[in-house]
């Protein structure tokens, strides 16, 4: 049986002043993982309504809109637990709303779109970041508001040999996600001109990510592992599992800079970013959530607020009328990223500027300067239309 | 006030010294002689620009992210939008110092005087709402709900329409000033904000930051007759982001600011279509005419600047160094 967490969101504020004039109410669906991802910092452990909060602030400013259309949405909150089957979750949620914000793992997604596929639904993937969910396994009814980790990975590399950082000491974790994104990152080494002069592995031998003498150990440990390598710029290490990457600045035998799943980190979005407007959702989001923003919550944003953009430019909450102009040449919608972000029509990923934050700032903004597109210096960033792997339907 | 007017003289007989006899003799007819007031974003400072020698000779602090900017009617104050400090300042033009505060409300951006100069329109980013302002008793009358991130400001030339644009809405609200209502809602582009008004009331301008074009909306019929869009060769539409509008009196050429394509502009405003573009500093962002109308000053946010064009001959003719991230600008009328 499914256990579900479920929150119907009545928004109430926005709703009240709306519900006189009888208007037409848009569903939409958020799908989610329960329990919380581990991290090495206590400081990013994820909030338990990580993502969801955004979508509710996307709902709150979808209805302010609203109330000038004549339309009214509703969010609803689905969580599913370990071992509990999206494809279910999905055509459950599927039958009382069109369109579903996503954050799933790539196979729960891929298991959720095709269980909801003949119904027409909409499935927007605000979580999970596999470039394969947009090649060899893209679907015609997901959108992809998420990046993928070549774009993140292109948008570091970009930053770095613009810094003329272009040696690099390459440190992989011994988990599946870590090779993925190493992959990306060696990619991304290639196409921009940066060197991996060495690359070594960290393995998970298992242990507490929290321990009461932690510190001490590590300090011994992280030198020790990265002592005796060619001369190097960065050290770029891909640790997507949270084992290391977070203990090596400061604590490299070289003194060096750290970057990829610690030190510079990409990344869709961050509490720091102020530039384009953006302190003003910034400043929407903690009065409503009472926290920072994280990048899932902006995905989770976005996704929903396009929703809201197409359902006003098209006038109609009608799923196959929404999908139609998301998907197709006039759409694009704005999101505090300083340009408008369109999708990618040959697999319908979301272009977008990715942000390079040090936990505190933003450092900078790829794609950077000189690095230059036929079509859109944005699709500089990750997979572009030539190399796809994509066959939509 | 007879303080303040000793205090002008002074200032004037101080600016006749330091500009010396070489700049009287090399404008011969000093026609032209106006005042600029631009708000610089990042340094919280006003510059106060002479339009006679095109200098800076006053550099005034305000309080923190000073953006939008307006003379009064009488000419004897500015008012200041300092967003930060959830106010509008009033700068006393003799004194060249902030002398008050006007209650406006949270996170003020962009406003609108209305024709007597007595009502000021604000816009509060952080509340979806615009602010109504009695500016003598310095007290708020009222309050409109507009929006997501309300913007641009704009009053009808007969001032019975209020325009306010909304960023995340994507809309312009036609407010009746009369009974402070929303009357019609014209979705424009994504991120609205700036609004301006053909003398005539026959057209108002919308420009869409990131959607990159400018809406033309009949007032009348309260719908978009037209867009303009935007090309410059070798550079990615993305790049074009128009924010501020400057329309000459009468009615026939308007100027749009194109922010990160570090162009102006130029239309011809009855046919709509874009006769030229104009190199001015980076991050073009708002303008104002002189009075005469011979010269149009921009502000360059990222090129800590102002371009002086020349209306007349489309060219630009000056740069002048401000403060940091100069973002508006008011000039005096006569």
């Amino acid at each position: 049986m499914i256990r579900w967490l479920v929150a119907v969101i009545g928004l109430s504020i926005a709703a009240t002043s709306v519900r006189a004039a009888d208007a037409p109410e848009i569903g939409i669906g958020y799908l989610g993982r329960a329990g919380v991802k581990a991290k090495l910092s206590l400081v990013e452990l994820p909030a338990e309504n990580d993502g969801f909060a955004g979508a509710r602030l996307a709902i709150e400013d979808n209805n302010t809109t609203g109330k000038f259309l004549n339309q009214r949405f509703t969010l609803e909150e689905v969580r599913l637990k370990d071992n509990e089957d999206a494809a279910k979750a999905a055509a459950m949620l599927a039958e009382r709303t069109s369109f579903i914000i996503a954050d799933l793992s790539a196979d729960d997604l891929l298991k959720a779109a095709d269980a909801v596929r003949d119904r027409g639904t909409l499935l927007l993937n605000a979580g999970a970041i596999d470039d394969r969910l947009r090649e060899q396994d893209c679907r015609a009814n997901v959108i992809h508001i998420a990046p993928t980790r070549s774009m993140l990975a292109d948008a570091l590399a970009q930053y770095l040999v613009w810094k003329q950082w272009k040696r690099w000491l390459f440190v992989v974790g011994s988990h599946d996600q870590d090779k993925l994104y190493a992959d990306a990152l060696r990619r991304a080494a290639t196409r921009f001109g940066a060197k991996i002069v060495q690359e070594r592995t960290f393995e998970d031998t298992g242990g507490a990510r929290r321990t009461d003498s932690g510190v001490t150990l590590v300090q011994r440990q992280m030198p020790v592992f990265t002592q005796q390598a060619p001369a190097y710029d960065v050290l770029v290490a891909a640790d997507e599992s949270e084992v290391f990457a977070s203990y090596l600045p400061y604590r490299t035998w070289d003194p060096r800079p750290v970057a990829g799943s610690a030190g510079l980190v990409a990344t869709s979005w961050h509490a720091a970013q102020d530039q384009w407007g953006a302190i003003q959702i910034q400043n929407r989001f903690v009065k409503l959530n009472s926290r920072h923003m994280t990048a899932l919550d902006m995905q989770a944003w976005t996704a929903a607020r396009m929703i809201g953009e197409a359902t006003s430019r098209t006038k109609s909450g009608e799923p196959k009328a929404v999908s139609d102009f998301l998907k197709g040449p006039d759409f694009s919608v704005a999101a505090f990223k300083g340009r408008r972000l369109t999708l990618r029509d040959w697999n319908l990923q979301l272009r977008q500027p990715i942000l390079l934050v040090d936990g505190r700032m933003v450092v900078s903004v790829s794609p950077q300067e000189g690095f230059l597109h036929q079509v859109s210096e944005l699709d500089t960033l990750g997979v572009d239309r030539p190399e796809t792997k994509c066959k939509l339907h | 006030m007879q303080a303040a007017l000793k205090e002008d003289g002074l200032r004037m007989w101080r600016h006749c010294l330091l500009s010396g006899l070489v700049a009287w003799l090399a404008t011969a007819a000093p026609a032209s002689a106006f005042i600029a007031y631009v708000s610089n974003e990042k340094s919280n400072t006003v510059s106060v620009i002479d339009t006679n020698n095109w200098t800076v000779t006053k550099t005034i602090k305000v309080g923190q992210r000073p953006r939008g900017i307006e003379f009064t009617r009488d000419g004897k104050f500015v008012f200041v939008a300092v967003g930060d400090d959830d106010s509008i300042q009033v700068i006393d033009v003799a004194k060249q110092e902030v002398v008050d505060t006007l209650p406006s409300g949270p996170d003020p951006e962009l406003f609108a005087l209305d024709a007597d100069g007595k009502i000021l329109y604000v816009a509060n980013e952080n509340d979806n709402t615009v602010t109504i302002i009695d500016v003598e008793k310095r007290s708020r009358l009222g309050e409109i709900q507009v929006g997501v991130e309300p913007e641009g400001m704009a009053i009808s030339p007969d001032g019975k329409i209020l325009i306010n644009t909304s960023e995340t809405t994507n809309m312009a609200h036609f407010i009746d000033t009369t009974t402070r209502q929303i009357v019609a809602n014209i979705l424009v582009d994504a991120r609205p904000r700036f609004a301006e008004f053909k003398r005539d009331n026959s057209e108002v301008w919308v420009s869409s930051e990131i959607g990159g074009t400018v809406s033309v909306i009949d007032p009348a019929k309260r719908e978009v007759t037209k867009k303009i869009t935007f090309e410059i060769p070798g550079l990615r539409s993305e790049a074009i982001q128009p924010v501020g509008i400057g329309m000459t009196k009468d009615g026939k050429t308007a100027f749009v600011a194109l922010g990160p394509a570090n162009r102006i502009a130029v239309v011809d405003a009855t046919t709509h279509k874009v006769t030229k573009y104009l190199l001015v500093g980076q991050r073009v962002w708002h303008m104002a005419f002189t009075p005469d109308e011979k010269y149009l000053l921009v502000t360059n946010g990222v090129s800590n600047d102002v371009s002086v064009i020349d209306v007349a001959a489309q060219k630009v003719i000056k740069t002048i160094q401000v403060g940091e991230l100069p973002w508006g600008i008011t000039i005096a009328q006569p």
